[in-house]
């Protein structure tokens, strides 16, 4: 069978005017022109003689024009449809177009920054409101009047802490390896080799192993956070907490907040000991240090300080990637999209608070002189 | 019938989303022990007033009272002594996912109502038993139907025994059977509890068979356009409301 190009005309004849449709409609084949909207006259009629098959795409030219006739007074007379179409046709207009204020989407860089600007502003409330409720949670705790379900505590830590090590100790062992590798080259210039402990030792208990650390939770940990609170906001399962006036920082937050809080050190710790061990590894086999004098100087370079120093900036990453997790989750709105979006901010948000914290406690230990 | 004393008193509520109105100008009372029905199209802000009433969002302009408190105006600890009278069956059932249905049921009993364990497990069991779910005590949320979890997350609204319940839509997503259990459920709670109920829903069945007043919130206009019996707004409201509840015979 041959098709026939679509096409759509308009007369006006004394206040009447004729639309006049012909050929093969379908969606996705080229098309004629939209008509323009109707401003006038008293009747608007179809004459459909060289018609031939349609679909909701000749529905779609349709529309507009009869829309706009209708409101320009214009009687919509459909009888020289074919019926099908005229009853779609009614169908359509039965309902006359809402137009919802506030749901434009064009925009303009400009409106979009102040948007985004704006928006973040009028949230700062909202999060202030969070952390305050946290530390409430926090004080509870301390009282030993807080609520909240011991179980949940464990699970929550166990997924923190014990499954993460795999992933924590692949990371540290080859960040140990490159951290070797590369000072080494240098050392060996001059005869340094056994130096190598010293700058793996230092620089992964005291710096690396709390900033991989922390970003593997807020990967790992802070984004699921994210998306089970967000999940259970989307199923109004927060809002049943509220209702019950079950406070839910205590219920939800703490629990997270916590298994982070312990978890985050221990793993640093372990992190710092595989770079070192990953370290020592490179250096007798690659660069001829003995494994007893490599051991040797690296408990010489490291003290109790460095470990400690370490953890306390494990534990302040910990406790980042948390509240980022969660307070993205809470905020989260209410679609599956929003989420994924939930999910990305809270890491976004992780790694951003990890990487200013650790320059202000860099400077702040410097300044301490410890 | 001597008039009952107020559970309820919505004055000028108004409510947005941020810049978009949704409703405003909303205006009535909730007699004690009534059945009331929220009834509109969807997308009017019916979720929303509901929303508005059980103190889960602020409103722009106007004020929820319950026995004379203004729900707004009160401090966060007589809110949450208020809200722990409500019991409240959302949408989506919202179920705790983590926790059994037992344990969704417990939850409310041990933490807010003080039960003991063992009490709050062999209430839950009842009130399970209640809504046709016997047997089902350690299930998860994601392990029963729409339909069982809408009648699970009834349960849960009544863990407490709550004086005024808010459903959303309870029979949506029932079996007409099931619908009509749910209903003659409402009437007994009501009947048995005295308890006040307002509920969302766009079953007509239920409108006609359980609802004593209601309200109908017009997406058009933004506000209510009618008040009162449903049997009289069949006959009597304006003509969006008698089109909306005469729809059955068309
Ligand atoms: N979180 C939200 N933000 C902005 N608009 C919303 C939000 N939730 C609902 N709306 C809008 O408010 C209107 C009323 O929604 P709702 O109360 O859920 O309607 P329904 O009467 O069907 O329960 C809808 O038009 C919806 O698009
Ligand atoms: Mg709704």
């Amino acid at each position: 069978m041959t098709s026939h190009n679509a096409s759509l005309l308009l007369h006006q004849e004394a206040g009447i005017l004729t639309c006049q449709i012909a050929g093969d409609w379908h969606a996705g084949e080229q098309q004629p022109e939209p008509l323009p909207s109707v401003t006038g006259g008293e009747r608007l009629q179809f004459d459909c003689s060289g018609l031939g098959r349609w679909d909701s795409s000749l529905l779609a030219r349709l529309l507009p024009l009869a829309e706009s006739a209708r409101q320009a007074g214009c009687v919509v007379a459909d009888d020289g449809l074919p019926p099908g179409l005229a009853r779609l046709l009614r169908l359509a207009l039965a309902v006359p177009a809402r137009r919802q204020p506030g749901n434009s989407h064009e925009e303009g860089i400009l409106d979009h920054v102040g948007k985004v600007t704006l928006a973040a502003w009028q949230r700062l409330p909202l999060n202030l409101a969070f952390l305050g409720d946290l530390f409430r949670s926090l004080g509870r705790l301390v009282l030993g009047r807080a609520r909240f379900q011991r179980a949940d505590l464990l699970l929550f830590a166990e997924d923190a802490g014990p499954r993460a090590l795999p992933i924590v100790s692949l990371i540290s062992f080859l960040v140990g390896t490159i951290l070797a590798y590369m000072g080494a080259a240098q050392l060996a210039m001059l005869g340094a080799q056994i130096y190598i402990a010293d700058l793996v030792g230092i620089g992964m208990v005291r710096e690396i192993a709390a900033l991989m650390t922390g970003i593997i939770l807020a990967g790992r940990t802070g984004a699921a956070y994210a998306a089970q609170l967000g999940t259970m906001q989307v199923n109004e399962e927060i809002d049943a907490f509220r209702t019950f006036g079950l406070p839910v920082s205590d219920f939800l937050v703490l629990p997270r907040f916590l298994s982070l809080l312990v978890m985050a050190p221990l793993l640093t710790l372990y992190a710092g000991i595989v770079g070192v061990a990953a370290g020592m590894l490179i250096a007798t086999t690659v660069f001829d240090v003995g494994a007893f004098a490599y051991f040797q100087q690296t408990t010489k370079a490291l003290n109790l300080t460095h470990f400690i120093v370490g953890m306390v900036k494990g534990t302040v990453y910990g406790a980042l990637v948390a509240i980022a997790g969660c307070l993205c989750g809470m905020r989260c709105g209410r679609s599956a999209q929003a989420v994924g979006e939930a999910t990305t901010a809270a890491v976004v948000l992780g790694i951003l608070l990890i990487t200013i914290s650790a320059s202000l406690l860099t400077i702040l230990f410097q300044q301490l002189g410890i | 019938m001597s008039p009952r004393p107020t559970a309820i008193e919505i004055d000028s509520l108004t409510l947005r989303y941020g810049e978009r109105l949704i409703q405003r100008d909303l205006s009535f009372t909730i007699a004690q022990g009534d059945i009331f029905i929220i009834m509109g199209g969807s997308g009017c802000g019916k979720s929303t007033l509901l929303r508005h009433l059980i103190g889960l969002q602020t409103p722009a302009a106007g004020s929820v009272r319950f026995a004379g408190v203004d729900l707004w105006q009160t401090d966060d600890s007589t809110r949450q002594a208020m809200q722990r009278r409500f019991g409240v069956l959302f949408q989506s059932g919202a179920l705790w996912s983590s926790l059994t249905l037992s344990e969704n049921i417990m939850l409310p009993m041990t933490e807010i109502g003080g039960f003991r364990a063992a009490d709050a497990r062999e209430l839950a069991a009842v009130k399970l038993a209640l809504v046709g779910l016997a047997g089902f005590e350690d299930f998860y949320p994601s392990e029963i139907s729409g339909g069982m979890k809408k009648r699970a997350a009834l349960a849960r609204a009544m863990a407490l025994d709550p004086d005024i319940l808010f459903f959303d839509e309870p029979s949506a997503g029932l079996d007409p059977l099931s619908s009509a259990h749910l209903d003659e459920l409402i009437l007994e709670l009501r009947d048995s509890l005295g308890a006040t109920i307002v509920i969302v829903t766009h079953e007509l069945a239920s409108i006609f068979a359980i609802g004593d007043n209601a309200v109908f919130l017009d997406a058009e206009t933004r506000t209510m356009i009618a008040l009162g019996d449903p049997k009289t707004l069949r006959h009597s409201g304006p003509e969006g409301v008698r089109n909306f509840l005469g729809r059955g015979k068309m």
